[in-house]
């Protein structure tokens, strides 16, 4: 075994004693004022706070407020930090994480966290009872598969060596297990809170976070209040955080615009949002920052005459992606590639399929198509999606493809993807792919590689390259923290060499609007928050606290 | 008079069995999976197996509704794929903001309605009973989500009479009651006006004048009530049509009912908060017309019952 600080927090912790705090966090704001209340307001109703169900962008950000897990990340960044781990150990093979617990890091309960509440823990998301739609990504884990067959013996390969060490042995080498501690599926939740509430767990809240949930009036407001003996020092600033639902976006902007709310949860709508942008007053509340998104339109490799690259690929050039970011009012980048660009592993400097329609229609002709096609377009409902179908239509009409549009809702869509032969095209707007963690694995296994392409997957090209998935894995392999930028490299392979073979057509990569009042303080990469969307609670204050 | 209600509850029973098999059914053909939806999309085939067999997904149709119909018949609506919590227990958190929501737009659509219906009804033929059933026309014929977002942005955000949404305070239900109902208060000033119309026409009425009573002692006293008991006997069928309106109106005001509750489970596909909503639905509307058909029978004891 050999010891390793490997976060970058505590390397600066180390090199530059003065910026950091006894718990080797350095993002504190100096300027930052204590006390105060903001409001955040969302549509829909908070649907749980369970960290091992919760899977959707509003719960995400108020989980990570009220729990805490063994990783977490430097705030307005994916660096990874230790968050309950104080430290942890790789073993020479990258087979074994020892993590160290910080001492006294107490529940809302004031009962202190062990060892034993991380088996706990890890080993609750993984039992099939517990229906965790985040259960699939502890799969490294020894003893994962007898853990989800059931019988509720929990995972062999987490042990706990004493009350401040646990010891996580994987069955397969896995280069992203950190980002995976780091995710909200491994929390860190108090046994006898879950066991107190039984199935209605999800509407409490039992975590050492930050907050602790103190009011939820199921369809109108959920109160967050700071907790006074959170382990990271001096945080957080705010003393509460009130998230009003059932409101609609239109609604918030103008209770925002009456200085009612302080961040609408679901953003600026888009009717309204060349309105606001409009303004210089507004618009210099809004912040602007990239989205590990990327929305695409999937070309069904078992459909033909999708099986044909030369037609794939000239789709890929017929499709006028500046005209399509422009429906979406410009809210969005082009992309050339799977990955987005803010994703480390993105290939700079490649230029993908460019428009070109001639070169389109004479690739068609050569592949045996000059008259085109009719085919089938599947779309998500709800605005913004149709419209883009519709515009993708029209590029596709260009070079003789007729595509019918097929807009349908949600889980209609996913169901159709999921299976072989349904659905030829489907553009992912809405429902595909936002990444899970900071990794340039998240946008390959699932959605390009062969376990996706199964019935009920994600893989809605169908695309199984045998090649690129052993490429794939091997990338994974690559435990060593020296070898960061290789892996990186590999991965980078991996997407070139998927865009060969062509199996989507990249459309663009979303940007995020977070708007906030004038009183909201904070840097403002803490509004843009690659993980905690729409702004990170623990770390934003106010400026007007009496 | 008892006997035509024994009669009619059983008829309400047979129609609500008929409308939770036929929601079950629409709903176990709607081509989405729940178990996807719960499983996420990074799960096995084992753990999506595991959760169809926990929630009894993987038994034939006859069996889900039957265990479905044992359970609801103990009061059990189930309970939410994705909420983890009884729906029972969110239908009855969210059932009194809805109810003190339809007593509210009850109020404004009789105040408006009756209101418009008389004044029309005495100046009959003239410019204001033409204007009034104009109006009565535009409210009958107005989405309620357009006359929502314009009352709130006149009253709300331009005038600032009332808040932005919201639930709470007397203040919070103006807007949202209005909205819906403005569609009712178009119905009963139609109907407010006809019936009147026709009561001021009766021999009786004739009577009265002929004897030299004052024109408000005829109205007010001689010629409203009789006009106006078919027209509160309507009141139990307006509920049916209410259902429909919260969906839309709650959704615009934010007001935390179940219309609210409906909409956001329609568009999660969570399957048990749809069927309980349209069951409470369902039963709301049977015991709306049941009402309405006896205040028809004690109202008007010139309606026999059969």
């Amino acid at each position: 075994m050999k010891n390793m600080l490997t976060t970058t927090a505590l390397i600066a912790a180390l090199a530059l004693p003065t910026l950091a705090t006894a718990d080797g966090h350095s993002a504190m704001d100096p300027d930052a004022q204590y006390g105060g209340n903001i409001t955040i307001t969302y549509k829909d109703d908070v649907a749980t706070l369970d960290p091992a169900i919760g899977y959707d962008w509003q719960n995400w950000s108020m989980i990570k407020s009220l729990y805490d897990g063994l990783m977490d990340y430097e705030p307005g960044t994916t660096d990874l930090r230790p968050g309950l781990a104080e430290s942890y150990e790789i073993s020479d093979d990258g087979m074994t994480f020892t993590f160290k617990l910080r001492e006294g890091v107490k529940f809302h309960n004031g009962r202190e966290m062990t060892a034993e509440d991380v088996k706990y823990s890890l080993d609750r998301v993984t039992d099939p009872v517990t229906q965790s739609p985040g259960a699939g990504f502890f799969g490294s884990i020894a003893g994962f598969d007898a853990a989800s067959a059931g019988g509720g013996e929990g995972l062999s390969g987490v042990t706990v060596v004493d009350p401040y060490t646990v010891q996580i042995q994987l069955s397969r080498p896995d280069a992203t297990f950190l980002h995976v501690m780091g995710l909200n599926f491994a929390s860190v939740v108090a046994r006898e809170a879950v066991e107190a509430a039984g199935a209605d767990f999800g509407k409490t809240a039992m975590g050492t976070g930050a907050f602790k949930l103190s009011e939820w009036t199921i369809g109108q407001r959920l109160v967050f209040e700071k907790n006074a003996d959170y382990w990271r020092e001096g945080l957080p600033y705010l003393d509460s955080v009130t998230f009003e639902v059932g409101q609609e976006p239109i609604v918030a902007l103008l209770r925002l615009q009456n200085g009612e709310v302080d961040v609408p949860g679901d953003g600026i709508p888009p009717a309204k949002f060349m309105e606001v942008m409009a303004d210089p007053e507004q618009a210099s509340r809004v912040i602007e920052g990239g989205q590990l998104h990327t929305g695409y339109i999937t070309l069904n490799v078992n459909i033909p005459p999708f099986d044909n690259v030369d037609v794939r690929k000239a789709v890929n050039m017929a499709i006028n992606k500046e005209r399509i970011t422009q429906v979406i009012n410009g809210r969005a980048v082009p992309a050339t590639q799977p990955l987005p660009p803010s994703m480390p592993g993105y290939t700079d400097g490649y230029a993908g399929y460019s428009y070109d329609v001639e070169g389109a229609k004479a690739l068609l002709g050569e592949a045996g198509f000059p008259d085109g096609f009719e085919t089938e377009l599947f779309v998500m409902n709800t605005d913004p999606n149709p419209r883009i179908a519709q515009a993708i239509q029209q590029d596709l009409s260009q070079i003789g493809i007729t595509a019918s549009i097929q807009s349908l809702a949600q889980a209609s869509v996913i169901a159709a993807g999921g299976e072989a032969d349904q659905a030829p095209m489907i553009w992912s707007g809405g429902m595909a792919w936002i990444a899970d963690f900071p990794d340039a694995s998240n946008f390959y296994g699932p959605i390009l590689g062969c376990d996706g392409a199964v019935q009920g997957g994600w893989n809605w090209s169908w695309y199984c390259n045998e090649e690129i998935d052993a490429m794939a894995i091997e990338a994974d392999s690559m435990t060593d923290p020296a070898m960061v930028d290789d892996r990186l490299k590999m991965w980078s392979d991996v997407y070139m060499a998927v865009m060969e073979d062509a199996p989507w057509v990249p459309v663009f990569n979303e940007q995020r609007y977070t708007m906030k009042s004038p009183r909201m303080g904070g840097a403002d990469a803490l509004y843009v928050d690659p993980v905690s969307i729409p702004v990170n609670y623990d770390y934003v204050f106010v400026t007007d606290v009496q | 008079m008892l006997a035509f209600i024994a009669r009619r509850l059983i008829q309400s029973a047979l129609i609500l069995l008929g409308v939770s098999f036929i929601t079950f059914a629409l709903l176990y053909l709607f081509p989405a999976d729940p178990v996807r939806q719960i499983a996420g999309r990074s799960a096995t085939p084992e753990t999506v197996a595991n959760i169809r067999a926990q929630l009894g997904l993987d038994q034939p149709f006859v069996v889900q509704y039957l265990r479905y119909l044992g359970n609801l018949l103990q009061g059990d609506l189930g309970r939410s794929y994705l909420q983890k919590t009884e729906v029972g227990t969110l239908i009855v958190s969210r059932l009194p903001a809805s109810l003190l929501l339809m007593a509210g737009a009850i109020v404004c659509e009789l105040m408006l309605g009756l209101t418009m219906g008389i004044i029309a009804a005495i100046r009959r033929g003239t410019g204001t009973d033409n204007s009034l059933m104009i109006v009565s026309f535009i409210g009958v014929s107005a989405p309620q989500f357009v006359v929502g977002l314009l009352l709130l942005y006149v009253f709300a955000v331009q005038l600032r009479w009332f808040p932005i949404g919201g639930y709470g305070t007397f203040s919070h239900l103006v807007l949202p009651a209005v909205t819906l109902g403005i569609l009712g208060s178009g119905w009963y000033s139609r109907m407010m006006r006809s019936s009147m119309i026709d009561v001021l026409r009766q021999d009786y009425i004739r009577t009265a004048r002929a004897k030299g009573l004052g024109r408000a002692r005829v109205l007010f006293r001689h010629a409203l009530p009789n006009a106006i008991l078919p027209i509160i006997a309507m009141i139990g069928i307006d509920v049916g049509i209410f259902m429909g309106g919260i969906v839309v109106v709650e959704s615009v005001f934010g007001w935390p009912g179940i219309g609210q509750l409906a909409w956001q489970a329609i568009q999660r596909v969570d399957i048990p908060i749809i069927m309980g909503v349209t069951l409470v639905s369902a039963c709301a509307i049977v015991l709306g017309n049941l009402v309405a058909d006896i205040a028809s029978l004690l109202a008007d004891p010139r309606i026999k019952v059969r």
